[in-house]
């Protein structure tokens, strides 16, 4: 009996977070007018969000692009079709790889810090203290790392999808020897703007709006002790990636059939 | 103020590296600068068979892409397909007895049409539609084919 | 008639029937207040019995259960949104921690709401600011970041935060906890001073006895979530409830029990174990 009435309770509370979160959004969104009038603020959260995050993204693009070209290498090569490797390093980073594993990484990096962040202004009562000064603490510190969010993730996203391109090259053309003219010949005529490309972009800009708001609401509504902006970091990390991987599905059956 | 002008530079940066990526992602790695769909005219081609062909694979001519399949149909009277191509516009002079053909890139490559010109002195206009056409080659029918042939052979001597 | 009556009421903040419970912990229980303007109103009452809690009432940010809270004439809690943050600004709140945001320094915390809500020139902010930083006596920390400050310098630099749009009220929530003497002598000064020379109307909400009583015109004592006691100190010291005598006195036992309330001692020791 008892594990059905907790299992009750968990339900019932799951539901209240859900409808929470809504509402948050929802403020969230009618705040995003008066983010007009304060540019400076954007600037000062996009360094945070975006800048800050290159570094990692930078590097693991590099990466990933690089295993890309050594494992298509050592596949195709074996079908003689060693000409598609840029095709199948380009396909798989601007449709899949690049959105989402630099969701993830901006769901650690980026998210992470503004959960940790928020929660912290929450505990040490500085949203209280706004609020008290008659400014709306959503429309001055959670607005503009919205927004951020929503802009960084896809240039993010583009920067990994061009630098891992860019790492395959490097390893399929510099190393290997694949063709140079066949690699971006191939490439150009396998992967569409609209239909790769743009649905990439699309992607990226999904996941954006949804980790920095996983990351700002798991912030806004951290239970305000050292330990509950912890466990809202994590809550992110981990909200954040899962959400990314369902969307990435639910979006990819709708974008390529 | 010294700190704020190199958080300004540094965002700066971001977003034109950023922007920078989705260029190149559109211009080099992607077939936005190979081939412009947006004005082409369109051709129709009936075949009896088009194998595994898509929309939006290419169309060439002489191993030039010159354009790119718009649709893909069915006609439920004369139970053939109904694909439509879309030429580019720079391609004005194609004669009206030109030829289509589905051709497999490579052994296990993507399908396209390649078109044959023929030899009138008039040229195809917007909808017109091909008067010769060839199927895709179907690998199946082949291999059934050849082996029939060798299975007749084998009986005759 | 209504608006004249308004200009002689002399009371700034009116709490009538308040009752606020949170979950099934009920902290106020059917509460009245008067805040008189131009005085020190403290309210007293050991710690948990909900002070911070009726501050955060008063500011609206929290809705009441029963009862209303009205503040210059108007009930708090049937304002639109709108009209609550133009009341606000008229209200300034020192927080227990201080509340200054940690990303920038202590000018631009002090400047933070006059940048919010008005567009001086920014000559006018500083001289404004500076001001109101020598009035608590930190002009020359200025550049400071809040994390460079001790927990007295940062509860000044609030207090100077609070007093920028020349509010009609402060509220001070527990400025006293946790400061060595001479901090809390210095906090002590700074609010009746302030308080004279600015002709505010403050309320502090405190259990440091001896500090509290220094400088409030008029005290409440909470307990259990009432109004177990009011008066002016002196009244209060000469009170003849029992309870309020424990709490001005600092006796360990009295009325507030030492014990948390738990079942029969003995009992307890024997029956241990056998459940």
């Amino acid at each position: 009996m008892l594990w059905l009435r907790r299992l009750g309770r968990s339900g019932l509370s799951f539901f209240e977070r859900l409808g929470r979160a809504h509402l948050f959004l929802l403020a969230v969104i009618a705040g995003l007018p008066s983010l007009l009038f304060r540019g400076r603020l954007l600037l000062l959260q996009l360094y945070a969000v975006g800048v800050l995050s290159l570094l990692i993204i930078l590097v693991s693009g590099l990466f990933v692009g690089m295993v890309l070209g050594l494992q298509g290498y050592n596949t195709l090569v074996d079908f003689g079709a060693e000409e598609s490797l840029g095709v199948m390093v380009a396909l798989s980073l601007v449709r899949e790889l690049g959105p989402v594993v630099a969701a993830w990484l901006f769901a650690g990096r980026a998210g992470s810090a503004l959960t940790a962040e928020i929660g912290l202004m929450k505990a040490t009562e500085q949203l209280s203290g706004m609020e008290m000064m008659a400014v709306d603490p959503i429309k001055r510190v959670v607005v503009p790392r919205f927004v951020a969010g929503a802009i960084a993730m896809p240039l993010l996203a583009a920067i990994f999808s061009a630098v891992g391109v860019l790492g395959g090259y490097l390893v399929g053309v510099g190393l290997l020897g694949v063709d140079d003219g066949a690699f971006w010949s191939q490439v150009q005529n396998k992967v569409g703007f609209y239909d790769d490309v743009v649905n990439g972009i699309i992607k990226s800009v999904v996941f954006g709006v949804v980790i920095t708001w996983i990351a700002l609401f798991e912030g806004y509504d951290a239970v305000p002790t050292s330990e509950g902006v912890s466990r809202a970091t994590t809550r992110t990390v981990v909200h954040a990636s899962l959400a990314v991987l369902g969307l990435d599905f639910v979006l990819t059956a709708l974008m390529f059939d | 103020m010294f700190q704020n002008k190199n958080i300004e530079i540094l965002v700066g940066m971001f977003v034109t590296a950023g922007l920078v990526a989705l260029f190149v992602l559109a211009m080099k790695v992607s077939n936005l600068a190979a081939f412009n769909d947006g004005d082409g005219y369109p051709l129709v081609a009936r075949f009896d068979n088009i194998g595994g062909l898509k929309v939006r694979a290419p169309v060439t001519m002489a191993g030039v892409r010159i354009g790119r399949v718009e649709a893909i149909g069915f006609d439920d009277e004369t139970f053939e397909a109904v694909v439509t191509l879309s030429i580019s516009e720079q391609y004005q002079r194609l004669p009206k007895d030109s030829g289509a053909s589905i051709f497999t890139a490579g052994l296990l490559g993507e399908q396209y049409v390649a078109l044959e010109a023929g030899g009138d002195m008039e040229n195809l206009q917007a909808n017109d539609e091909f008067m010769v056409t060839q199927s895709a080659l179907v690998l199946e029918e082949l291999i059934g084919q050849f082996l029939f042939k060798a299975a007749e052979g084998g009986a005759d001597e | 008639m209504a608006a004249k009556n308004k200009k002689l009421d002399d009371v700034l903040v009116k709490v009538r029937g308040l009752s606020f419970s949170r979950g099934s912990r009920l902290i106020f229980d059917g509460i009245d207040l008067d805040i008189r303007r131009g005085k020190v109103t403290a309210i007293m009452g050991p710690s948990g019995t909900g002070k911070t809690t009726l501050l955060k009432l008063i500011g609206g940010q929290l809705r009441p259960d029963q009862g209303a809270i009205e503040v210059d004439g108007q009930n708090v809690h049937q304002l639109h949104r709108a009209a609550l943050f133009e009341l606000r600004k008229r209200m300034g709140m020192l927080f227990q921690s201080g509340a200054l945001l940690t990303d920038i320094n202590v000018f631009d915390n002090v400047a933070f709401p006059v940048r919010e809500h008005s567009k001086l020139p920014e000559a006018l902010v500083r001289d404004l600011v500076l001001m109101k930083l020598e009035a608590v006596g930190l002009r020359g920390a200025r550049d400071l970041m809040p994390s460079e400050l001790s927990g007295g310098m940062a509860r000044r630099v609030a207090l100077a935060r609070a007093i920028v749009l020349d509010p009609m009220m402060v509220m001070y929530d527990e400025p006293f906890t946790g400061q060595d003497p001479i901090s809390k002598g210095v906090l002590v000064e700074l609010i009746h001073k302030l308080n004279t020379a600015l002709g505010l109307t403050s309320v502090v909400v405190s259990h440091d006895v001896s500090e509290t009583a220094a400088i409030a015109d008029y005290i409440y004592v909470l307990s259990g979530g009432k109004v177990v006691g009011q008066g002016t100190p002196d009244e209060l010291s000469r009170s003849d409830s029992a309870w309020v005598r424990q709490f001005m006195n600092a006796e360990a036992d009295g009325p507030v029990p030492f014990h948390y309330p738990a079942e029969g001692y003995v009992d307890d020791l024997m029956g241990g174990g056998q459940d």
